[in-house]
């Protein structure tokens, strides 16, 4: 009889879906899925329409035909957009040069012990805390053509005697746009590099002084190859976010004068969106992708060869 | 306060990515049950006691004679060509919408046929303007419902002139830029905007080029612009510019030339009536450099005339209904409500000329009479010509408009772009749009 018992005592068969569950791939497959639905939802089903869209002859509230590669050919002869990738490529080129190279200034200073670290740490990140619409007004106020509050200091310091035009000049308007982007990207290079600089062992610094290393060698020979990898990373996403650039130039000068300061982003918006035009401007945004596409791609390979290393 | 369980965490995305994926499929926002609403889209007046006007007594009184709740929104005029391209292709948005000159043509193929609202009022009211028919009406159909004409006219300071020699307003460009080089010398330039924005640019560079005899394209649509009218008209700019504008204007939009010249940087500028109603708003803040009121020193002016002849091109607005909305009926009743004359007259008083109504009618009205500053925007709406002269001004003339095609070409020049040059592109541009 007891072991008749002993029989019955068996552990219930589980259901389907927990042994399902219990196999790794299963779950790590169930785990992903919100992510693969959110991806799909916001980034490869735009992505997908986008170029569906540049294909079409679409105008606003008009489906279209499928006109193949014509519109990519309409902005590969269009002056405009020559003068935008141009623009797009300075922009993204002058400012990335200036944040990292102020950045890194920043970073190193904020590295030292001094009263008040953690308080000018917090400081430092205004620029990039507040929302980039507002602090551009601000900047676009102080570029201002008739009340610029720049041009009263200069003028107040015996500086210049007349206005400078800020937004109206072609070259001035990009330097404006170039200034505000740099002012509002130092912060995050600033703040990325010094999380960088903290891991690094302050034993090996201290060595090589103690071998006589002057500050300058231990710099790049200690510091800057360490901090490449972090150096990269921080790089990499300013580039893809000053290239895709909108707010500032769309705030500041509109694109203009006469579309002399367009990215290739707010050309595409007065082209797809403010004048209607929705399968060129899908066009334009998408000639921003192989770019950004092969910077990636380039990046990502060299920080895996530096990791390897 | 509701426990935070992983199941529940996964019950709310699942509803939210089956919600998302729902609009995703029918291509529309989520409609969310409610009594009749009208959401009506306009641009922050220059004007602003009118928008107070409809906020606080005009939309109630609709609400109650009406039965349904008007929902009204302003935005910068800049942004109501995005807006209303969003709202076509999400298929959902504000019920009617203001557009700027012939912009309604751009987006005919989603809009409602307005005719049975305009014709009972054209037969009320007499004919409208043929600036008004030409900009609303596609040859078949109203696409969209006229509501005003903002005059544009130079407004300028007497006294200054005077000073500068010139006892009435110059007539022609040559005298204007002889004036303007004098006053620009005494640090009191010119201010004109050659930017990206809808009303002060295109209604100088448009009516400036009339003026030399160039036009966009001829009766046929073929494009013409590379004239030697136009290249001479290009040429006088650029040193028209240098030698009397203020050249920040390069930069600016519809509300910088109110600012300079109410801050008294500039001695003239095209414009809507909006900064003399300023001063007359505020009489004490706006204090000449002799003491007196400024209301008392601005005089109104037409554009001078140009071996061609004189023109003008007026900012024109009148309402869309895209063909989305849910509330069709409401929102023609709210505009036949919104025209019907007492109601129309008060928001009309309330402008105190800055915007003309869009029948002859209106020329009799006692606002024209009461400030002798204001009549020369009487007749605004029986000069002006409309985008795309000597062609239609349907949607290829409204993309020309939108893309600033024009207004560029004076730019380019005006930055230093040699005149042939500019006006070569311009050419370029247009043919990639007249094809």
């Amino acid at each position: 009889m007891v072991v008749a018992e002993t029989q019955v005592y068996m552990p219930q068969a589980p259901r389907t879906r927990q042994r399902l569950l219990e196999d790794e791939r299963w779950l790590a497959f169930v785990l992903l899925v919100p992510t693969m639905v959110l991806l799909g939802m916001f980034i490869a089903y735009p992505f997908v329409r986008g170029i569906l869209l540049s294909v079409t002859n679409s105008r606003v509230g008009v489906p279209g035909d499928f006109v193949g590669l014509a519109n990519y050919y309409k902005i590969w002869n269009d002056g405009i957009f020559h003068t935008s990738v141009y623009n797009t490529f300075l922009y993204t080129g002058v400012t990335t040069v200036f944040k990292l190279a102020l950045g890194l200034w920043l970073a190193l200073l904020l590295n030292r012990n001094f009263r008040g670290k953690a308080f000018t740490r917090a400081f430092i990140l205004l620029p990039f805390i507040i929302p980039t619409v507002l602090s551009t007004f601000a900047w676009k106020w102080m570029f201002d053509p008739t009340f610029s509050v720049l041009n009263w200091l200069f003028y107040h310091l015996n500086l210049i005697s007349g206005r400078i035009n800020w937004l109206g000049d072609p070259d001035l308007a990009m330097i404006s746009i170039i200034v505000v982007n740099v002012w509002r990207g130092v912060p995050f290079f600033a703040i990325s590099l010094l999380a960088g600089l903290q891991t690094i062992s302050p034993e090996l610094n201290e060595a090589a002084a103690i071998d006589g290393a002057k500050p300058r060698q231990r710099f790049w020979y200690i510091t800057w190859p360490l901090l490449l990898p972090v150096t990269m990373v921080v790089v990499l996403f300013s580039i893809i976010q000053t290239f895709a650039d909108f707010q500032i130039v769309y705030v500041m000068t509109g694109g203009g004068p006469a579309n002399a300061t367009h990215l290739f982003a707010t050309y595409a918006y007065q082209i797809g969106v403010g004048t209607g035009l929705l399968s060129e401007g899908a066009a334009i945004s998408l000639a921003m992708f192989p770019i950004l596409f092969l910077v990636v791609i380039v990046q990502l390979l060299y920080i895996r060869r530096v990791e390897v290393r | 306060m509701m426990k935070v369980t992983r199941r529940n965490v996964l019950k709310s995305s699942t509803a939210l990515v089956g919600g998302m994926a729902g609009i995703l499929a029918t291509g529309r926002a989520p409609a969310f049950a409610q009594g009749t609403t009208v959401h009506w889209l306009r641009w922050n007046d220059f004007v602003p006691a009118s928008d107070t006007l409809l906020r606080r007594e005009m939309l109630p009184e609709a609400e109650k004679a009406l039965g349904v709740k008007i929902n009204f929104e302003t935005v910068n005029a800049n942004d109501l060509q995005p807006r209303i391209t969003s709202a076509i292709q999400s298929g959902s948005g504000p019920d009617l919408i203001m557009l700027n000159n012939n912009h309604p043509q751009l987006y005919a193929a989603s809009c409602v046929d307005m005719t049975d609202v305009v014709e009972p009022l054209a037969k009320a009211e007499g004919a409208h303007y043929a600036l008004v028919q030409a900009n609303s009406n596609d040859g078949k159909k109203w696409i969209s419902m006229p509501w005003a004409i903002i005059g544009g006219m130079i407004a300028y300071r007497k006294s200054w002139f005077e000073e500068a020699g010139a006892s009435s307003f110059p007539d022609t460009w040559e005298k204007y830029r002889e004036v303007g080089k004098a006053l620009k010398a005494k640090g009191r330039p010119i201010g004109q905007t050659l930017g990206h924005t809808f009303g002060d640019a295109p209604t100088f560079a448009y009516p400036y080029l009339w003026s030399w005899g160039g036009k966009e394209v001829d009766e046929s649509g073929k494009v013409v612009i590379n004239s030697k009218e136009t290249v001479d008209s290009v040429k006088f700019m650029t040193g028209f510019w240098k030698d009397a504008h203020d050249e920040g204007g390069l930069a600016w939009d519809d509300t910088n030339n109110n600012r300079a010249f109410l801050s008294q940087t500039i001695s003239a500028t095209l414009n809507g009536a909006s900064i003399y109603i300023e001063s007359l708003r505020n009489p004490d803040r706006y204090i000449s450099e002799k003491g007196a009121q400024l209301k008392t020193d601005i005089l109104h002016a037409a554009l001078p005339k140009g071996p061609a002849g004189q023109f003008s091109m007026h900012t024109y607005h009148s309402h869309v209904l895209p063909t989305y909305s849910k509330n069709a009926k409401a929102a023609k009743d709210f505009l036949r409500w919104a025209h019907s004359k007492p109601v129309y007259e008060k928001w009309f008083v309330s402008q105190k000329g800055f915007a003309t109504p869009c029948t002859p009618e209106w020329e009799k009205h006692k606002v024209w009479t009461e400030d002798p500053v204001m009549e020369p925007y009487k007749i605004a709406g029986r000069l002006a010509r409309t985008p795309g002269f000597a062609g239609p001004a349907d949607a290829k003339a409204a993309e020309v408009l939108s893309k600033y095609i024009v207004t560029d070409m004076y730019a380019k020049a005006a930055q230093g772009m040699p005149a042939e040059d500019a006006v070569k592109w311009a050419e370029s541009e247009l043919k990639k749009i007249y094809v």
